[in-house]
């Protein structure tokens, strides 16, 4: 019951960007369609729970001192991994993301669970944690994605939907109005 | 002429926040008031210009001759890190008031994507290391721009009466929104 919590909670009620507007840069500009989203999403998922694995395991030996610099190379690791491999056998995702791969390693969520959750918990809660946090970004990425390419191409997963659609939503305005709207919806059904 | 080119591209057709989406969150965190605007993005230009020297010597001199260029994301990021942690050491030691106005934004540096993504940036753009100084602090006087403009809207802000959900980020988010669509009409111009 209480691991299930603890994967369930970035879903909703701790969702790293509608709630706690975690890791902007990738949630913008990454969600021009609802599969680029996901993608990024995903690809951060392995980042997150490879992170929050190896954190959560060699803690207790990393003086206080070093654990920052400590932990950024091990996230630096997960994502040269997930860098090569995407541009190994997903290499046409891999140009739409683009520099956003790299990127990851920067991406607040990533250090934060690393910080706020793996360095005190045990390697399986960290690991449920990981996969949550991880699920809930890549959920939120792919609900955006959705809403900006409906509006804005008329598709959904590349298939038509409607006739025409407002380019500006999937240009960068449309990207922040988008988001904009979503949190505060999420604010209000919250309240 | 080859420098102006780079220089209006990087500040209003590809700022760097609102139309390459680097750097969103600072921008969203630190744009309450003018000041601290000012001050953060006085502390970015600062390491951008910095961190795009360093990264550039690293990745000509040493990546690139002992074919490690898989190493490039583990490299960078931990050179930003103990640049930006040497910057504050020695602001502390050189000059306290400078290190007063910035001193509490360089932590927070780390961690903004506008410096790691500028230094690979530049990598992909193959430019020299002139360009590539040039295109940081362009890139890094596009960031404060954006940046003093969105804490200059939403000083003003707090006198509106806002409904209670768009409060805080969302609104913000769609002020940077009309923003960026104002920045659109640069496009064009290079």
């Amino acid at each position: 019951m209480n691991q299930w919590k603890n994967f369930t909670k970035g879903f909703i009620k701790e969702n790293p960007i509608l709630v706690l507007v975690l890791g902007t840069c990738p949630t913008l500009a990454t969600t021009s369609s609802a599969i680029n989203g996901l993608a990024m999403g995903l690809a951060t998922t392995f980042v997150l729970v490879g992170s929050n694995v190896v954190v959560s395991l060699v803690a207790k030996m990393i003086p206080d001192k070093v654990r920052i610099p400590s932990y950024v190379v091990v996230i630096a690791s997960f994502v040269t991994i997930v860098d090569l491999s995407m541009q190994a056998y997903v290499p046409a995702v891999y140009a739409t993301l683009g520099i956003f791969i790299p990127l990851i390693v920067v991406n607040c969520i990533v250090l934060g669970r690393a910080e706020a959750f793996a360095n005190k918990n045990t390697v399986l809660s960290s690991l449920i944690d990981g996969l949550g946090m991880g699920l809930g970004f890549a959920m939120a990425l792919g609900i955006l994605g959705a809403i900006r390419e409906i509006l804005g191409s008329g598709a959904i997963f590349g298939m038509k939907v409607m006739n025409s659609g407002a380019l500006v939503f999937v240009l960068a305005p449309g990207a922040f109005i988008a988001l904009g709207y979503l949190i505060a919806l999420v604010n209000k059904i919250k309240k | 002429m080859e420098y102006i080119l780079i220089i209006i591209s990087a500040i209003l057709v590809n700022n760097i926040i609102l139309a390459q989406f680097l750097g969103v969150c600072p921008f969203l965190g630190v744009s309450n008031k003018v000041s601290t605007a000012l001050g953060m993005s006085g502390a970015v230009t600062f390491v951008i210009v910095l961190a795009t020297m360093v990264t550039y010597l690293l990745q000509v001199y040493v990546l690139k001759p002992l074919e490690i260029e898989y190493l490039r994301t583990i490299s960078f990021i931990l050179v930003i890190a103990a640049l930006v942690q040497m910057v504050e050491i020695i602001l502390k030691k050189i000059s306290p008031s400078l290190y007063q106005a910035l001193g509490i934004f360089l932590p927070l540096i780390t961690t903004n994507c506008a410096v790691l993504g500028v230094a690979i940036l530049v990598v992909q753009k193959d430019y020299n290391l002139l360009e590539g100084v040039v295109f940081g602090t362009a890139t890094a006087i596009g960031f404060g721009l954006a940046l003093v403009i969105l804490a200059g809207i939403r000083e003003h802000m707090d006198l509106v009466n806002i409904p209670k959900g768009m409060k805080g980020v969302p609104i913000s988010l769609i002020v940077a929104g009309i923003l960026a669509l104002a920045f659109m009409g640069f496009t064009g111009l290079v």
